[in-house]
């Protein structure tokens, strides 16, 4: 019954936020004032203005306008784009594979760099080995990753040939925007993982594990790793949602295609209609992914639900 | 020795962001050359110590001639403005929002972090770049769209604290002793408060000016001929694969000058005791 209040509780509050993020997403495009004048160009006459607002319902009332945008959104009709004079939402399907294979490659880099790090800090807390790896955590927080993207690409792309310098042709063109992508998630997934595991290893239950006369490492891995990675899977799904925003900056880099990189080339050609779609699939994607970690978190964790 | 790895770092962080706090108020008088001034005989030159490289220009010039040296200077302006500029803006909304929901509690509280949540599932990025596009770009709508946006963590932190904050028995004394609501706000939460929120500013300091950067070099942050090192790193990128400084150059001073922030902050976080999370 808690659980089943816990849930609907939760599930409000994504659809409020979706809401709200719908609103944000109409105002966003509304900020450039006339839109008719926008989408018409520099050079149309005062009469293709009117046509156009005519045609996109841009004579309409406000209020008019954003009931028919909340309504035919919720039917998955995102509209029209000005440019490729296609259904914003097909362009988003059509792109979204690349973007997804980035978001996972990215995350796979990162949990494979940040979880062995994270554990062996926790190993050995206070000791060399762990500030030089909590050292390694503040660098690569500041590390600019576009320019991260650009020195691979000029490394691995150029001056030694190995990998393609852009492009999603096959799988070898993930390899450099998936680790950069990546790379920037480990910082705090690292400490995450660290400070669970510092918290699990001081706890009775791994003493009285390690009394019965398991090994150290056994007692690491089976026990303390199973309680200290919950939080990591759940805050694991925020960083995707982080990482298939961030990766705008990292599509345009290494010239892929995805869905980011179809967000900044309608922001750059005041594409409207697709800004205003992609920020708001971009968003809806972030709200499903943390109602996912909080809901498996609800599920593995009873205490959770009573708050 | 733990204290002196920590001290060290701490040190180089407090000096690189002097620095380059110096060099972006004394930018007029240390740049050997004018940083917009354009010579299209003397484009690309390499820095000096290169191969074809002139004791003219320290660090060479780029594909107009201006001189990098001077260039990357009045960066460190641009940098050092943003970071500043935004943690004013974003910690004025983040601090208030964050007081009242954790002073408060109840219906206030739960607007709070609905707030929080929302601004949290809004693509960073993507909404940063789509109002600099459609608003057009500037050093102040920069400031301002990055103000908007990054104030989440100063209001997670400052929400949390004041929570822990106002049970305490000072708080109970204020009270007791007829203080006003907003007196014991002003005057006794925010000053209890305040050090993990200095924290928090260095955190979201480097932030904005690692995101200014990344808005520039994609073309919809600081507008050129504005020096900002993002824009610096987006116009050299055809040449970098012939002349790798080009971007190597206003790169690492991003990185450096991010470095030195997190440092101090790192510092300034055990220093006053703040809490890691902070």
């Amino acid at each position: 019954m808690a659980m089943l209040k816990f849930f609907a509780r939760r599930l409000l509050l994504a659809l409020l936020v979706m809401l709200t993020v719908l609103t944000i997403s109409f105002a966003l495009t509304r900020l450039s004032g006339d839109l008719a004048i926008s989408i018409a160009g520099p050079q149309a006459t005062q009469q293709d203005v009117e046509i156009i607002r005519k045609e996109y319902g841009l004579d309409r009332p406000l209020p008019v306008q954003f009931a028919n945008w909340v309504i035919s959104a919720a039917q998955g009709d995102l509209g029209r784009s000005f440019l490729y004079h296609e259904q914003a939402a097909t362009l988003i399907r059509q792109r979204l594979p690349i973007t997804l294979r980035l978001g996972l490659g990215g995350l796979v880099v990162a949990l494979t760099i940040a979880l062995p790090l994270g554990i062996l800090a926790a190993m050995r807390e206070g000791g060399a080995l762990d500030r030089a790896i909590m050292l390694v955590a503040v660098v690569g927080q500041a590390m600019p990753s576009f320019w991260l993207g650009l020195v691979l690409i000029i490394t691995f792309g150029l001056k030694l040939g190995w990998l393609p310098v852009s492009g999603a042709d096959d799988w070898h063109g993930y390899i450099l925007p998936s680790f950069v992508l990546g790379f920037s998630a480990v910082p705090s997934l690292m400490r995450l993982t660290r400070s669970g595991m510092v918290d699990a290893l001081a706890s009775d239950y791994i003493r009285t594990a390690r009394a019965k006369g398991l090994s150290r490492m056994a007692v690491v891995l089976k026990h303390a790793l199973r309680n200290a990675a919950m939080p990591v899977v759940s805050i694991s799904a925020v960083q995707l949602g982080f990482m298939l925003s961030g990766s705008v900056v990292i599509e345009s880099v290494f010239a892929l295609p995805g869905v980011g990189y179809l967000g900044w080339e309608s922001i750059s050609k005041n594409d409207f209609p697709v800004v205003q779609a992609v920020v708001l699939f971009l968003a809806v994607i972030f709200i499903l992914l943390t109602l996912l970690a909080d809901l498996m978190n609800a599920v593995l964790d009873p205490r959770l639900r009573a708050s | 020795m733990r204290m002196s790895l920590r001290n060290i770092s701490t040190l180089l962080g407090a000096v690189i962001v002097s620095v380059a706090a110096f060099c972006a108020i004394f930018a007029p008088l240390l740049v050997p050359h004018d940083p917009f001034a354009q010579d299209l005989t003397l484009r690309m030159v390499p820095p000096s110590w290169m191969v074809g490289g002139s004791p003219a220009h320290w660090l060479g010039t780029d594909q107009l001639g201006r001189d990098y040296f001077s260039r990357l200077i009045y960066g460190a302006r641009i940098s050092m403005l943003i970071g500043v500029a935004t943690v004013i803006a974003s910690g004025t909304i983040g601090i208030t929002l964050g007081v009242l929901g954790g002073f408060f509690g109840g219906r206030v509280d739960d607007v709070v972090m609905f707030i929080i949540t929302t601004r949290l599932s809004i693509p960073l990025i993507l909404v940063a770049l789509a109002v600099v596009g459609l608003v057009g770009s500037s050093l102040t709508v920069v400031v301002l769209t990055l103000g908007l946006l990054l104030w989440e963590r100063f209001a997670v932190v400052a929400r949390t604290t004041t929570m822990q904050v106002r049970t305490l028995d000072y708080i109970a004394a204020a009270w007791a002793a007829g203080c006003s609501r907003s007196y014991i706000l002003v005057r006794e939460v925010l000053p209890n408060i305040i050090h993990h929120l200095i924290v928090v500013a260095t955190l979201e300091m480097a932030l904005a000016i690692l995101l200014e950067a990344a808005l520039s070099f994609l073309g919809l942050g600081v507008p050129p001929p504005l020096p900002s090192w993002g824009l610096m790193i987006a116009e050299a990128k055809d040449y970098m694969y012939f002349t790798p400084w080009v971007i190597m150059i206003p790169g690492i001073a991003l990185f450096v000058l991010v470095l030195g922030i997190n440092f101090l902050g790192d510092g300034l976080r055990d220093m006053l005791g703040a809490t890691r999370d902070a």
